[in-house]
């Protein structure tokens, strides 16, 4: 650290971050646009998945199903955010990705209103853009859902998002972006006039709940330690939430024996597939390639 | 720790990528530094202009620098090259400051003495200044080395595998002991760097090797 | 030019100034993690550091935290403490994080501050009879100063850039608006979050390097004599002219 020790050099500095800024006006384009690599192979299938444990696990049901029917899988995992990926699906760098059908087309079209997992589905079928397709969604399930323990639903007689109209101090907890989705507070009290604070909880939501920091938490669907913990998920028959199906989202020249693959093994997930899988991740903290050579020795797609 | 064990292959890939996208910043930072530092120190005019702003840079936040450095250059936010060039930025300002106080303290008579006896300027720099100012120069290098490989752990948040991984995954899935494993490899890492980086100086100046000292850390300023 | 348009848009808009989740208040909690930390790690450092200083027993102490702080990833430590701890304890962990960063620049410039002085300087005041703690407190305090604050101005920008990433734990301050921008989508947010955030440190840091010059005490010749970035400047001193750039 170096001190400036008189005003010539205070002014320097500030002209030199001046002409930085200005500099700043060469940059063009949207930062949040990503790199994409002109030199991956294409006769391999590239897998990716999103920065999200589970996620990871279903794109690796994919590529080791591919595998064993012969086809070379390059894997891209953890991309991270959509706005990383869906540019690369587009671009033909990522072959294929499992995506959620409710997030996703939250994503292509803010503005939609179909909340039930078969119209979601017909929906975002159409939106898909050009070059890509949606392939057969699974029956499992991962979506934003408002839990609360089971001492508070019985406490306050909590069922359905609804209850939760006349109950006071209300603190929901999320990741730091849900203060302003359009089902986070102000979508609580628009459809269920229901009021809360919003506490920044992020990966640490569940144990946030159980600790007391906050009375109702957006936990995902599929995330084992609801069932664990005993938490009671509200209904939403408002249908603040779209559903939020498994689909995979893939390159419209995706190979038809590749497309056939895929969707046999979404079909063989459950729900309560999806559950268990993330059980092993999180509780019995195997790897993710040993869990997908499980599951699919299970399910038959490996011998 | 059963994770570690059944993780193993996990964790070697990590290591070596977090170890190969050290490599960039640290040497690019040195060679880019070297000059900058020499006019730093040769042009006493210049001298506070480019270590205020060098260390100005420095003062930034990692996060923030990764937010700001994709408008600035064009490049993308969720990319290698933002946080590689981010990580060459801190490491030439770590450096830059050293370059200068490293000729600094070349003993002048050392260099009225080569002057003397007919070595021209560049001729003088490359073998008399830089081998005396070697111990300071490495100094500095090992500073750069360790806090590049620490630094290197945030990329993770714009998408950049490293160690970093086993932080926020570990987190995500609740497991201590992916943490704690980043935390203790990253640690590793930075000591392996900062090793090699002390052998090879041993072995470019063997002169060095005599004296105690030479292994000395730096004092607060160069700590900062 | 435009997104640093949209992103200083976004620091003026008056709605972000207001209700709960303001950038005031982010800019609050920041300083109060940063403050606290910082004033933790001081009395724990300092007086480590002046008695190291003092004794000059324990040398390696310094030498041995100073660089194995810098290899300690900040960002995994403060994953590392809030699973330690619980989810519940996440604010004093975050501290306890803060903290544990700040306390080696701190020593290292309290230790430094007092490795510089001129040992017949010492021998002077104990041949004037001066008691250790006299010497202590009226000459080696001092004297060593400048380089304590040099090391509070390291410590301070050092938690002040970490501060940035407690957001991940989900706690407040600057780094909360670059987390949930990332999420959104929102470049304006992060952008002006980063430039306010830039602004706080160069600002922190101006502050830090006025108080580390102006506390060399007065009528002294700094006693950074061998601090190599004081490049003399060829003028002889005068009486009222000290040769100090």
């Amino acid at each position: 650290m170096f001190a400036a020790r008189n005003k010539g050099r205070l002014a320097m500095t500030a002209a030199a971050v001046g002409a930085a800024l200005a500099l700043a006006g060469c940059a063009s384009g949207d930062p949040l646009a990503p790199e994409t690599d002109p030199d991956a192979p294409s006769e391999a299938i590239v897998i990716g998945s999103q920065a999200y444990y589970s996620n990871e696990i279903i794109a690796e049901l994919y590529a080791q199903a591919l595998e064993e029917a012969g086809f070379t899988v390059d894997r891209n995992y953890q991309i991270g955010q959509r706005d990383a990926y869906i540019p690369a699906l587009e671009a033909g760098e990522v072959d294929l990705f499992p995506e959620y059908t409710g997030n996703l087309l939250q994503f292509w079209n803010p503005d939609t209103t179909a909340t039930q997992s078969d119209e979601v589905y017909a929906e975002l079928v159409t939106v898909v853009p050009e070059g890509l397709q949606a392939l057969d969604q699974s029956p499992a399930t991962d979506q934003d859902s408002y839990n609360v323990t089971a001492e508070f639903a019985e406490a306050n007689g909590l069922e359905s998002i609804a209850d939760l109209a006349g109950v006071d101090g209300l603190v929901l907890g999320g990741a730091p972006e849900l203060e302003e989705r359009p089902y986070g507070p102000s979508g609580l009290a628009e459809v269920y006039g229901v009021t809360v604070d919003f506490e920044a909880t992020g990966d640490t939501t569940v144990e946030s709940l159980l600790e007391g920091i906050v009375n109702i938490a957006n936990v995902y669907s599929a995330d084992p330690r609801i069932g664990q913990n005993g938490l009671v998920t509200l209904a939403d028959p408002e249908g603040l939430f779209l559903a939020s199906n498994v689909v995979p989202i893939a390159s419209a020249d995706l190979p038809a024996e590749a497309v056939d693959i895929v969707n046999a093994v979404s079909a063989a997930l459950t729900p309560e597939g999806l559950v268990a899988l993330n059980v092993q991740s999180t509780v019995d903290e195997l790897g993710y390639a040993e869990i997908a050579t499980q599951w699919l020795t299970e399910n038959g797609f490996i011998s | 720790m059963t994770w570690v064990v059944n993780n193993l292959e996990l964790i070697l890939q990590l290591t070596l990528q977090h170890i190969r996208l050290s490599l960039l910043p640290i040497i690019l930072g040195f060679v880019i530094a070297l000059p900058l530092g020499w006019v730093a120190y040769r042009y006493r005019l210049t001298r506070g202009l480019v270590l205020t702003l060098v260390g100005l840079l420095y003062t930034i936040p990692s996060l923030a620098l990764f937010v700001v450095l994709p408008p600035l250059l064009g490049i993308g936010f969720l990319s290698e090259a933002n946080v590689l060039i981010a990580l060459t930025i801190y490491a030439v300002a770590i450096m830059a400051r050293s370059v200068a106080d490293a000729l600094a303290s070349v003993d002048p008579d050392i260099r009225q003495a080569a002057t003397a006896m007919g070595y021209s300027s560049w001729g003088r720099f490359w073998t008399v200044d830089v081998p005396l100012a070697g111990p300071v120069l490495l100094a500095g290098l090992r500073v750069v080395a360790v806090s590049t490989v620490s630094l290197l752990t945030v990329g993770i948040v714009v998408g950049v595998q490293s160690l970093g991984y086993l932080f926020t995954n570990g987190y995500q899935r609740g497991i201590l002991a992916s943490v704690l494993t980043g935390v203790v490899m990253t640690v590793l890492v930075a000591l392996l760097f900062d090793r090699v980086l002390a052998m090879i100086g041993g072995r470019l100046m063997p002169w060095t090797r005599a004296s105690a000292q030479n292994t000395a850390a730096p004092t607060s300023e160069a700590a900062a | 030019m435009n997104l640093f348009a949209e992103a200083i848009a976004w620091l003026l808009d008056p709605l972000n100034w207001q209700g709960s989740g303001s950038i005031a208040e982010r800019v609050g909690e920041h300083l109060a993690y940063t403050a606290i930390a910082v004033l933790v790690a001081i009395i724990i450092a300092v007086p480590l550091g002046w008695w190291i200083g003092h004794t000059g027993q324990g040398k390696e102490i310094v030498v041995g935290i100073t660089g194995a702080a810098r290899a300690l990833p900040s960002f995994g430590l403060i994953f590392l403490f809030v699973m330690l701890v619980g989810v519940g304890a996440r604010v004093p962990a975050a501290v306890v994080v803060l903290m544990l960063l700040a306390i080696p620049p701190l020593l290292a410039g309290a230790y430094a501050g007092f490795e510089v002085i001129d040992r017949r300087t010492i021998d002077a005041a104990r041949a004037m009879g001066m008691t250790e703690w006299q010497i202590l407190w009226k000459v080696e305090v001092p004297l060593g100063l400048p380089l304590l604050f040099g090391g509070l101005r390291s410590a301070v920008l050092q938690v002040v850039a970490t501060a940035v990433l407690i957001a991940y734990i989900g706690l407040g301050g600057l780094g909360y608006d670059i987390v949930q921008g990332i999420a959104l989508r929102r470049y304006d947010q992060m952008l002006g979050s980063a430039l306010l955030i830039i602004a706080l440190a160069l600002l922190l840091d101006a502050i830090f390097a006025l108080l580390e010059r102006y506390s060399v005490p007065r009528g002294v010749r700094a006693g950074r004599d061998t601090d190599v970035r004081t490049t003399p400047t060829g003028r002889r001193a005068t009486a009222d002219n000290p040769a100090t750039t």
